[in-house]
């Protein structure tokens, strides 16, 4: 079948965001960060925030993130886009203003950041990729590489007596005051995508109305890092990744 | 909110916060550090967010802060933070950014002793973190050394027009003694801080989060993997550089028309040798005084030119002799150039400077 039939038959179910621009993408085939930056320009395009939003990039694969999304962008030291974020949107208050940040960046270098703009209640969205592993170094231990997991720095597999445990950074989150909304989503399946879509939603309506700090992690595949194939990144996930961090709202004050 | 001037006695670190204030900055971010947390303190106090509409916060380190001033910085703010030497050690990557990003920002480093945990008491060593580099990669920074609790208040305005003239960040580089030492001051009129409109007309490049009515979009990064392109990166930035060095060199001199000899001091310390000049002019000796006030870009020609007419020249630093570089390149060793320094956050005294100078200059008369 033809994309042209397709389209003629009616069953278009998903289309490129008019915000998701032609440039060609530096990701692996597999990798979760192109559906991931795809879910964010369609949920900015849908509340029409095109001309309100202001994008905090990472140090890691996502570092060109502002490459592909055709918003205004900073690209933040490595593990600064909290601090970054959180002057941005005092100083541009009616900004939708988001952090971008994979486990590295977050989850290690930047922890202080993340915990402290969380803590504050900066009216923020942070949307983090978890993938348990460097990608863009080249596949080192990540401070959620799971128990076990084997990596470039720690190629017998992630041992807790030398290289202590998983962080996990969304469970830390649910207990400061300043998160108004954690969540856990993945993007392996047509159903987790369209969860996810939602939960960025709701991310960036709170950052809109001010209630505080939203979380929202993507546990994501590194299938060139776990030197995997898709297929079988996607298995991985579903039988290794999501047990060590189970999917779903973690903390909502809103629905609560 | 003043629309007039005033006339005030405080300290170096409180008129910092009414300097920011009064010039319209947008926001200040700053972590508690020793001798400089009067800065904070003060803003605090005054809650400008309730009249200019200043955002003020406390963040949770120096490493936080200076990327908050990175992240004002890239919307167009007019931003600001301010610590003291082992803080602004720690401010050192998010400055290289700025500088890479070619942003405006203000950094003001109060100055005590080091290196390491060192002293709360006043120092000048950080003069080659602020003027050489400090961070990584090929910058500079525009280094303005107050002396006076009213350079403190006029260096703010000063700062900031440099750094959005050229795109680049300034910083105030105090001792410890300007920051703590209480004077009488003159406070502008307030300044209303920028409009929206103002700051895309001004600032073009900034990240307002507009990108769709702009009609295109702004990133501000420093990352570029193309050696060619970082390479016409890093030759922009050398040129705004040169224009800088050509355009803002800024000095004083005093006594220098009849000087046999030189002193070149900065901040407190030049106040400190004026006295001692006073000492050995009644001894019938011809000294005069350089006080760089730009520290870069240094004041080379002008130590140069007065250089070669005298015998010898000494430079009174609270260091180990950092500034005493610049003033031999200067001079490109054609004349004696001498240190004397007190460090541990001693400051010196004219009588001591008088000595230094008779023992670095035996034969002056």
């Amino acid at each position: 079948m033809t994309k042209e039939e397709i389209k003629k038959n009616g069953t278009v179910v998903a289309s490129k965001p008019s915000l998701l621009n032609d440039n060609l993408m530096h990701y692996c085939p597999g990798c979760s960060h192109g559906v991931v930056h795809g879910l964010v320009a369609e949920v900015l395009e849908d509340m029409g925030l095109a001309d309100k939003a202001i994008g905090v990039a990472p140090v890691g694969c996502a570092v060109f993130a502002y490459n592909y999304i055709d918003i205004d962008w900073i690209e933040a030291a490595h593990g600064r886009a909290p601090a970054v974020a959180t002057a941005a949107k005092r100083l541009n208050p009616e900004c939708m203003v988001f952090t971008y940040q994979g486990d590295g960046d977050l989850a290690a270098i930047g922890t202080a950041e993340a915990i402290h703009a969380a803590n504050r209640g900066e009216n923020i969205t942070i949307i983090f990729i978890n993938n348990g592993i460097y990608g863009m170094t080249g596949g080192q231990m990540a401070p959620t590489t799971l128990e076990g997991q084997k990596t470039a720095t720690c190629p017998y597999g992630r041992r807790p007596d030398l290289n202590g445990y998983p962080l996990k950074m969304s469970d830390l989150m649910i207990q400061l005051d300043g998160t108004c909304y954690v969540t856990r989503q993945a993007v392996d399946t047509p159903a987790n995508t369209k969860k996810a879509k939602k939960a960025i939603r709701k991310a960036f309506e709170n950052s809109m109305a001010k209630r505080g700090t939203s979380v929202v992690e993507i546990v994501a595949t590194c299938n060139s890092g776990w030197k995997m194939s898709p297929v079988k990144a996607n298995e991985w996930l579903n039988e290794n990744m999501t047990a060590k961090y189970p999917l779903g709202d973690m903390k909502d004050v809103v629905n609560s | 909110m003043s629309d007039r001037e005033e006339v005030r006695l405080m300290k170096g670190n409180e008129a910092i916060a009414h300097a920011a204030i009064r010039y319209g900055v947008d926001g200040y971010f700053g972590y508690p550090i020793t001798p400089q947390s009067e800065i904070l303190e003060t803003l605090e106090e005054l809650m400008p967010w309730e009249t200019t509409g200043m955002v003020v916060l406390q963040a949770e380190s120096e490493v936080a802060a200076i990327n908050m001033v990175y992240g004002g910085a890239c919307t167009g703010k007019a931003v600001m933070t301010s610590s003291s030497s082992p803080g602004v050690s720690l401010k050192q990557e998010g400055i290289s950014y700025i500088a890479a990003a070619e942003l405006p920002a203000l950094i003001v480093n109060v100055m005590r002793g080091g290196p390491g945990l060192g002293t709360i008491q006043p120092s000048q060593g950080d003069y080659f973190q602020a003027c050489k580099g400090g961070g990584h990669g090929d910058y500079h920074l525009i280094v303005l050394a107050p002396a006076t609790v009213q350079e403190m208040v006029d260096f703010v305005a000063l700062g900031f027009d440099l750094a959005f003239k050229y795109n680049n960040p300034a910083m105030i580089l105090a001792d410890g003694v300007v920051g703590q030492m209480m004077e009488k001051v003159v406070l502008p009129p307030q300044r209303p801080r920028r409009t929206p409109e103002q700051i895309a007309e001004q600032c073009p490049w900034a990240v307002t989060g507009h990108a769709a009515s702009r009609g295109k979009r702004n990133v501000v990064t420093t990352l570029e993997l193309e050696p060619n392109k970082m390479e016409v990166n890093n030759l922009r930035f050398q040129k705004t550089y040169d224009e800088i060095e050509k355009n803002e060199v800024r000095y004083q001199e005093y006594f220098t028309d009849d000087a046999d000899y030189l002193i070149v001091a900065f901040g407190s310390v030049a106040r400190i040798c004026l006295k001692a000049i006073e000492i050995l002019r009644e001894q019938g000796i011809k000294v005069g005084l350089i006080r760089p006030i730009t520290l870069w870009p240094f004041p080379k020609k002008a130590i140069h030119d007065l250089g070669q007419r005298t015998k010898g020249i000494l430079t009174v630093e609270l260091n180990a002799g950092q500034m005493v570089e610049d003033v031999r390149l200067a001079v490109e060793c054609k004349v004696p150039v001498a240190h004397f320094g007190r460090m541990g956050g001693i400051v010196v005294n004219p009588n001591e400077v008088v000595d230094a100078f008779h023992k670095q200059f035996p034969d002056a008369k």
